[in-house]
């Protein structure tokens, strides 16, 4: 292994760490998605839902799982990307030799990681307490939808943080923007009911495409490996934008040394 | 010459505010070099400006033989910084930051060698958001210190401390002598200074006011030294033997000033003076300038001119 293998592994390691001893991060990120599960199935019981008429179980378990890959990739990251900012974390670590790519490699590894080990605990939730089957042709989609998603959202993530100035405007700034999207993109209820153009606002906002690709790859009447490339699009032109914000906009320093 | 920093013209413009309006320095091999001056002088712009932090608008600036705002990773593995405001790192113990931190150069010191040099053997398990103030900064200066660097920058590193923390962390600085590491040091803490570094610059208004040994800065070795005491009653300023009485300042609390460079011819006149009247001068005390006083002089006048 590479020196600079080894460091992103170290950095991971730490940052996973750092993660697994905040109370309110476990809470908000590993518990309230299986929280969330629990209340959406036990509210729609066993009727059929959504676009695709499944079990509501079926249709909460991808849904559910886009909420703990956005939990986990975007309202974490970007909550304890401001607070270590603010709190000179960042621009400490950048005093040192370690390359900055290494940094954001290792924290993004490790976003990677809780979403999709929510994401596994959610679907054996749902296997084993809702009877909720992955059929395992799909499972190429699942793991490619979570894996680019994530992804995405990490991307965003250090994009969006460019445009929040304390630790303490975080919380409220990804909340507000992430509300309103698990509503109409068919996270929290099935959004067919929604009228025409706010279904055309969500479809332009890639929590929909997250969800939409998971919800096709667990849908029993999927055929095929269950990979919508519309959705993996729309999400790599959300990467991409994000990607050209946060290279041309992120900082290391606290808001208030900048100059 | 050994300079680890070179620094000429020095300058750093906000807008029509000027930080650094000008600067030269030479700091060599081994040398604890405070930069001191009040805040808002210019003293953390200039040490971002070397940390390769900041820009600057004018000047040339080598630090271990490079440009620090072109300077890459293997310049980074050789400097330790410590700068004014850092939070520990979140939900990690003392031990894991030393950890993390070590892993990110090329050949770190050892972690308890490290944590013994600052003071922190005994803490090393605690999460580092549950030290005390003094022992979070002595982390910090633990965490520039774990990859073994040849300079290493301390940026205000006690403020806000009591008497005792800063005696701890002025231990941590004598620490760093002994090893022979270069210090770039800011307070603006005039005693941090003095007790501290083998050579001070102040800076105010952007500009270095003075430069010297803590024993000469802005000619402290050769100014005056003051004596003062309370005449007896019944005695005036005007009943001093000639050589005195026009030295001697009168002041509004009744104590008379005098001040001279030869102190010990004054006294003698003085208690030949005294003794041949039967007379004592039991408040007596003689004063060499502190530095201080030295200072404020300096940055008084800097603020006269501006």
């Amino acid at each position: 292994m590479t020196r600079n293998a080894w460091l992103v592994l170290h950095q991971a390691h730490y940052d996973l760490l750092s993660f697994l001893r905040n109370r309110q991060a476990r809470f908000f990120t590993l518990m309230l998605p299986l929280i969330f599960m629990v209340i959406f199935v036990s509210v729609f019981g066993n009727h059929r839902i959504g676009p695709e008429h499944v079990k509501a179980s079926t249709y909460y378990v991808p849904g559910i799982s886009a909420l703990a890959i956005i939990a986990a990739s975007f309202v974490n990251l970007v909550i304890s990307l401001t607070a270590q900012r603010e709190a000179g974390v960042l621009k400490r670590r950048r005093a040192t030799p370690v390359p900055a790519w290494v940094l954001i490699a290792g924290r993004t590894i490790t976003a990677m990681g809780v979403s999709l080990a929510v994401m596994v605990v959610l679907l054996l939730l749902g296997r084993f307490a809702y009877g909720v089957r992955l059929p395992s042709s799909t499972i190429p989609g699942v793991l490619l939808t979570a894996v680019v998603g994530s992804a995405t959202f990490c991307i965003l993530g250090y994009a969006i943080s460019t445009a929040i100035g304390s630790a303490d405007g975080a919380q409220p700034m990804v909340q507000a923007i992430m509300l309103p999207l698990y509503f109409i993109s068919g996270v929290f209820i099935p959004n067919v009911n929604l009228p025409g153009w706010l279904q055309d606002v969500a479809k332009a906002f890639p929590v929909q495409h997250l969800a939409d690709g998971l919800h096709k790859a667990f849908d029993p009447a999927t055929h095929g490996v269950g990979i919508v490339w519309s959705d993996i699009g729309v999400l790599g032109l959300w990467a991409a934008v994000g990607l050209v914000v946060a290279l041309g906009r992120f900082s290391w320093s606290p808001a208030a040394a900048r100059a | 010459m050994d300079a680890v920093i070179s620094a000429r013209g020095l300058h750093k413009s906000y807008g029509a505010i000027e930080a650094v309006a000008g600067i030269d320095l030479e700091i060599s091999r081994a040398e604890i070099f405070a930069f001191l001056g009040p805040n808002g002088a210019g003293k953390t712009t200039t040490v971002e400006i070397l940390e390769g932090f900041r820009s600057r608008s004018e000047g040339e600036v080598s630090v271990l033989g490079q440009d620090p705002a072109h300077a890459g990773a293997a310049w980074r593995d050789r400097i330790g910084v410590v700068l004014q405001e850092s939070q520990p790192e979140p939900g990690l113990t003392v031990r894991e930051c030393l950890d993390l931190y070590a892993g990110y150069y090329s050949r770190p010191r050892g972690i308890e060698e490290t944590l013994a040099l600052t003071g922190l053997e005994d803490r090393g398990d605690v999460r580092a958001e549950q030290l005390s103030g003094g022992q979070r900064r002595r982390l910090d200066v633990a965490l520039a210190l774990i990859g073994d660097p040849e300079l290493i920058f301390l940026d205000e590193p006690t403020t806000g401390f009591d008497p005792s923390a800063r005696r701890q962390a002025w231990d941590v600085v004598h620490g760093l002598r002994e090893l022979g590491k270069t210090v770039f040091l800011t307070t603006h803490y005039m005693d941090e200074a003095e007790n501290l570094a083998d050579r001070i610059a102040v800076i105010a208004g952007g500009r270095i006011v003075a430069e010297g040994t803590p024993g000469s800065l802005g000619g402290r070795d050769r100014m005056a030294a003051t004596i003062r005491f309370r005449l007896p009653s019944g005695t005036g300023p005007g009943d001093l033997p000639d050589a005195l009485r026009s030295l001697a300042e009168p002041g509004s609390d009744g104590r008379v000033t005098l001040r001279t460079q030869t102190p010990l011819v004054a006294l003698r006149d003085l208690a030949d003076w005294g003794l041949a009247r039967g007379l004592d001068l039991p408040d007596i005390e003689v004063r060499r300038p502190t530095l201080e006083d030295v200072y404020l002089s300096l940055t008084d006048q800097q603020e006269a001119v501006e």
